[in-house]
C-alpha cells in the first residue's frame, strides 16, 4: 500500500506516527483513506474538496499542483508526502 | 576581461558541461555563479537590487540599506554597498554560520540576529520591524522585488542562451524563486518549448515542527506558472549529489547545486533525446566548509546534521 508522511505538526492527529497507509488509486482517494482512519486530520488537510494552500503534495516527491492535482495516481509502492509551505533558503 | 570596479565585475560565468554526471543520451550543463566577485549568484540580484532603488529615486547617496538575508544576498549586497558608499545591516538568524558573519562584518555591514527558531521567516520578521522604525532605511526586500527576478531576466538567462542556443530546460534550487521566474521567463520568450523545473529543498523535520500550517509563505517574486514541475529534494540527495560533483567532475559546488543535480537527472526523460539541460549552480561549497558538509564520515549523519539549514 502507499505511505503518507505526516509533517510533525499533524502528528498529535496520528498518534504520533510519522508514516501511515493507506489505498488509493490516486492522491484523492489516498487523502481520504488517510482522514477515514485519523478523522482529526480531515479539517486540517481539507478546505472543503481541495486540499489547504499552505499544504504541498508530493507524490514521490513531484508536487502535485505540476501532475494531476488529486487525480495525481499513486502506484503500490509510492509515497505520498504532506508538508507545510516554508519560506526558502537563501544561502 | 578589465573592470573598472568590483560591481562591474558581476556576471560571464562559465557553463560548464557534466560529461561524467549526465544521463546517458542527455548533457546536464551548470551555471557555475560561484565565479562571481563575492562567490555567488545573488552578487547579480544585490546589483540590480541597488541599482533598481537608485534608477527609480528610491535610494540616495549615504542612505541606510536594510534587509533580512542569511547569507549570500547580504554578502553580495555588502560588498556593493561598500563601493556605493551605503552603509548596510543585515537581519539574521542567530545560527549563521561564522564564514557568514565574518564575511559581513568585514565588509563592514552591521549585523542584527533573529531568533534561530525562527528561520528566515523571523528575520523577515525583525527587518519589517526595524524598517517601520526608521523612515530613512531602504529595504529591498529580495523575497517581494521585481529587481531580484529582473537580474537573471536580463543577464542569467542572456548568458545562457549566447552560450547554449539549444538549450531544452532550466533546473534551480527554489528560494527567494528570483532564478526560476527570471531565468526561466526568458528562456520560454525565447522557445516557449523550454521547460523549468524548480528543485524545493525538502528541510528536516525540526523545520517543519516549528511551523504553523497557516503561516505558509510563498515569495511575491515567485511565479508558479513559470514552472513545468517543482520536485523536493532532501539533504541525503542533495548532500550525496553535491560530493559526487567534487567527487567525479571535480567541481566543488554549496549543497543546492546537489539538489538541482537530481531534479536535472531525474527530468532528463522527459525531454528528447540528446536534450541539452542547464542546472543552476548558485555558488561553491567554501561558505559551507564549517557545517561539515564535506567532511569524511556517514553520509546519513551529516545529512541529519545540515537538515535544519541545508542551503541558507
Ligand atoms: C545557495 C543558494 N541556493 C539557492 C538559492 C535560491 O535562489 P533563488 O532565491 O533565486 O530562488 C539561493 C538564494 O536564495 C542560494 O543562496
Amino acid at each position: 500500500m502507499p505511505t503518507v508522511r505526516i509533517p510533525s505538526v499533524l502528528r498529535k492527529h496520528t498518534d504520533g506516527a510519522a508514516k501511515v497507509t493507506a489505498a488509493g488509486g490516486n492522491v484523492g482517494e489516498v487523502l481520504r483513506a488517510v482522514t477515514a482512519d485519523h478523522p482529526g486530520l480531515e479539517e486540517q488537510l481539507f478546505d472543503g474538496d481541495s486540499v489547504r494552500g499552505f499544504i504541498n503534495v508530493y507524490v514521490d516527491d513531484e508536487d502535485i499542483r505540476y501532475v494531476s492535482g488529486l487525480d495525481t495516481p499513486v502506484e503500490r509502492d509510492s509515497e505520498v508526502a504532506l508538508m507545510p509551505a516554508v519560506a526558502g533558503g537563501d544561502g | 576581461m578589465r573592470f573598472g570596479d568590483i560591481s562591474q565585475a558581476i556576471g560571464n560565468t562559465p557553463l560548464v558541461a557534466l560529461p561524467r554526471l549526465s544521463p546517458k543520451g542527455y548533457t546536464i550543463h551548470l551555471k557555475l555563479e560561484g565565479h562571481n566577485p563575492t562567490g555567488s549568484v545573488k552578487d547579480r540580484v544585490a546589483r540590480y537590487l541597488i541599482e533598481q532603488a537608485e534608477r527609480h529615486g528610491l535610494l540616495s547617496p549615504g542612505q541606510r540599506v536594510l534587509e533580512p538575508t542569511s547569507g549570500n544576498t547580504g554578502i553580495g549586497l555588502a560588498a556593493i554597498c561598500k563601493v556605493k558608499g551605503y552603509p548596510l545591516t543585515c537581519v539574521l538568524p542567530e545560527n549563521t554560520s561564522q564564514e557568514r558573519r565574518q564575511l559581513l562584518t568585514m565588509f563592514g555591514a552591521e549585523l542584527v540576529f533573529s531568533p534561530a527558531t525562527e528561520g528566515s521567516n523571523g528575520s523577515v520578521r525583525v527587518a519589517r520591524e526595524l524598517a517601520a522604525a526608521d523612515s530613512h532605511a531602504y529595504m529591498p526586500f529580495q523575497y517581494g522585488n521585481a529587481a531580484n527576478a529582473l537580474a537573471h531576466y536580463e543577464t542569467t538567462a542572456p548568458e545562457i542562451i549566447a552560450d547554449l542556443p539549444q538549450v531544452a530546460a532550466f533546473v534551480a534550487g527554489l528560494g527567494t524563486g528570483g532564478s526560476v521566474t527570471g531565468v526561466g521567463k526568458r528562456l520560454k520568450r525565447w522557445n516557449p518549448d523550454v521547460k523549468v523545473f524548480a528543485a524545493e529543498p525538502e528541510y528536516g523535520d525540526l523545520v517543519y515542527g516549528l511551523r504553523n500550517l497557516d503561516e505558509g509563505y510563498v515569495p511575491e517574486v515567485l511565479d508558479v506558472d513559470v514552472l513545468d514541475s517543482r520536485i523536493k529534494v532532501d539533504s541525503r540527495k542533495a548532500l550525496g549529489a553535491t560530493r559526487e560533483l567534487a567527487e567525479v567532475e571535480g567541481i566543488f559546488a554549496g549543497v543546492s547545486t546537489g539538489a538541482s543535480l537530481v531534479v536535472a537527472r531525474r527530468v532528463c526523460n522527459r525531454l528528447p533525446e540528446g536534450a541539452h539541460v542547464v542546472a543552476m549552480s548558485p555558488d561553491g561549497g567554501w561558505k559551507y566548509l564549517s557545517t561539515g558538509a564535506y567532511a569524511p564520515g556517514d553520509l546519513d549523519e551529516i545529512a541529519t546534521a545540515i537538515s535544519g539549514t541545508l542551503w541558507a
